[in-house]
């Protein structure tokens, strides 16, 4: 392994790192926004919207913090191999 | 409420905690290392933790048993206003990606044990970590004694508690027995024991999760009775404050209070001494950024567990405590045998973290107030042993507090400490990324934070007491109601950044800084970061 593992050659901002802040801000916005949520309809199996949505977001950013650790591991795996 | 002694329960409960106890003190031989007599061995549990330990060994550490009784008790208590833990933690695991990583690995290059030792190392300022560390002990030792509560409102409602005219010492024998077991494995072990058996107590806590999700709606009718019924339950009118008790959606005017104090926590969480220890024994960066993954999971749980709330309103439980809502809803609804797993599991629940809290407040004793300022040239063998005594003072301090206190003292501590926890942020997280900040700036916007904090908790009144009724204030400024952490935290940043503008301008020396960029990258296999590290004094700077 290169005495550094994350290897910061080539531009800081590229495509692929945008897309992880956004998998990585994303989550921010949903849940700091309350009042888009704030309401009991449409209740699924009799659970309010308000309670269901943000579990529903505990999967939702789950996913997008995997799709950013993947990307990530891409992004340095090709730097790395790009350098030797 | 204590209609005797619910013998079938206890005799699981008793099981369950004997089981746990055999395999803690069996922790010690686990994976054990050459050097047993580092503190990186004992504190850190030889920094050799996988994946899987590590996931457990956060999940346990920190989705503790206090949290498992006091969300949903908050959910019982006012509605959604206490869900706000959810989005809380689906907010801890995108921030933590973002920087756990580098502190593990400036961690591992310079040996730092203590997000203390990191500052010191980083800005070069004793004052600085000394400032870090004592606000990371002070935050602490009440949430030990939170633990403590927790188990206690379990012993209560098996009926073992005691009630008010029972002798003091026969009332609390159960919690000095089960308190005796626990600093005894935790000092003979270490950062083993913990992680052992988070195992049992996660296992425990996903059966029981899954059981009362599905069988006590099963037996109220539904979600959709549950709800109605909480429903009207939360538009009675509170006698002492003349308004709603609840509410099931937050109202325009508590929707700042619902997203401040849910940023505030998730900023807060891994600034506690126990999130960083579990977080260094991790063997590698991967398997922390696996681990922001995977730890959601215990989110789901949580939003399950807190739906509880709901379901004790609906079996009509009522209790004075709201903290023993919870454990009578398991004692209700459950057969005997099952409520039984269910008290052990929140009792168990109680002792991973309370072990990692006391592991962590003594860690940091031992490297930034007794190394740091009065004996600098320990030996690794005497910092293990000061440690040890330390984390054993802890927890007698704790214990101490929940016997002699009233419960409300430790829980309006528990809110101060995360108010003053999140004044340490700007040092470890500005730090891990930047060196721009003067430490001095650091310092004062600290002090700021924290003596602002404390002054605004301590003048929030509620219909029950006069100081610390909640942790939500008016923000200056704004006019909203908010987290008073998170004002205290832009204080904070706002005093630190003007400062250093100041200080750099006026040429005030920097401090020597002892990390380098590349160390904020390494990776296990890296040069100079071994897997497990030699004794504590890898990264040694004297």
């Amino acid at each position: 392994m290169s005495d550094a593992s994350e290897v910061n050659r080539g531009p800081v901002v590229t495509p692929v790192r945008v897309v992880i802040a956004l998998c990585l801000v994303a989550p921010f916005v949903a849940m700091l926004w309350v009042g888009s949520y704030a309401k009991t309809d449409p209740a699924i199996a009799g659970i309010p919207f308000f309670y269901w949505y943000q579990m529903l977001w505990v999967l939702i950013s789950t996913a997008l913090t995997m799709i950013a650790y993947k990307l990530w591991q891409r992004d340095q795996r090709g730097r790395r191999g790009g350098s030797k | 409420m204590n209609d005797g002694v619910n013998g079938v329960a206890l005799g699981v409960f008793i099981f369950f905690f004997l089981a746990v106890t055999v395999m803690g003190f069996l922790a010690a031989r686990w994976r054990k290392a050459e050097n047993e007599h580092s503190l990186d061995e004992w504190g850190l549990g030889g920094r050799s933790f996988g994946t899987w330990v590590t996931w457990f060994l956060l999940g346990g550490d920190l989705y503790t048993a206090y949290t498992f009784v006091a969300v949903p008790a908050a959910i019982y208590a006012a509605g959604a206003a206490g869900f706000f833990a959810v989005p809380y933690t689906i907010l801890v695991y995108p921030l933590i990606f973002t920087f756990l990583p580098r502190l593990w690995s400036v961690s591992h290059k310079h040996g730092y044990v203590t997000t203390s030792d990191f500052v010191r190392g980083r800005f070069g300022s004793k004052g600085l970590s000394l400032a870090v560390a004592v606000t990371g002990i002070l935050a602490t030792m009440p949430y030990i004694a939170l633990q403590l509560v927790g188990i206690q409102a379990v012993l209560d409602v098996m009926g073992v508690g005691g009630g008010e005219n029972t002798n003091w010492f026969i009332k609390d024998l159960p919690l000095l027995i089960a308190f005796g077991v626990l600093a005894a494995y935790t000092y003979s072990s270490g950062l083993r024991a913990p992680a052992l058996i988070a195992f049992v107590k996660d296992t425990l806590i996903y059966i029981v999760i899954a059981v009362a999700i599905i069988y006590i709606p099963i037996k109220l009718g539904g979600f959709d009775e549950i709800f109605a019924k909480a429903g009207e339950a939360y538009s009675q009118t509170n006698p002492a404050t003349g308004a709603p008790r609840g509410a099931l959606v937050p109202a325009e005017a508590g929707q700042w209070t619902y997203a401040t104090l849910a940023l505030g926590s998730a900023l807060a969480l891994f600034m506690y001494p126990h999130s960083i220890t579990a977080t260094l024994s991790s063997r590698s960066r991967e398997v922390i950024r696996r681990n922001t993954t995977i730890l959601p999971l215990y989110s789901l749980m949580l939003g399950l567990l807190a739906l509880l709330g709901f379901m004790a309103i609906a079996a009509g439980i009522k209790v004075q405590n709201g903290q023993l809502a919870i454990p009578q809803l398991f004692e209700n609804m459950f057969p005997d045998w099952f409520a039984g797993v269910a008290f052990a599991a929140i009792g168990i629940g109680a002792l991973v973290p309370a072990a990692i809290m006391s592991i962590a407040a003594a860690n940091l004793f031992t490297r930034n107030i007794y190394k740091d300022f009065i004996k600098p040239d320990a030996t690794p063998a005497q910092e293990t042993k000061v440690s040890k005594i330390v984390s054993l003072l802890v927890k007698v301090g704790a214990l101490v507090f929940v016997l002699t206190m009233d419960k409300t003292v430790a829980i309006n501590f528990q809110l101060l400490g995360g108010i003053w926890i999140l004044q340490t942020f700007p040092a470890l997280v500005g730090g891990l990324f930047t060196r721009w900040f003067h430490r001095w700036a650091l310092l004062a916007g600290w002090a700021v934070g924290m003596i602002y904090g404390t002054v605004a908790a301590y003048g929030v009144a509620s219909p029950t007491q006069k100081h610390f009724g909640g942790s939500a204030k008016e923000i200056p400024g704004i006019g909203e109601i908010g987290y008073i952490g998170l004002t205290a935290f832009v204080l904070n940043v706002v005093v630190t950044v003007v400062l250093t503008f100041v200080l750099k301008a006026a040429k005030a020396p920097e401090g020597v800084d002892e990390t380098r960029p590349e160390d904020y990258t390494a990776d296990a296999g890296d040069p100079g970061v071994e897997a497990e590290l030699p004794p504590a004094t890898a990264g040694k700077t004297h």
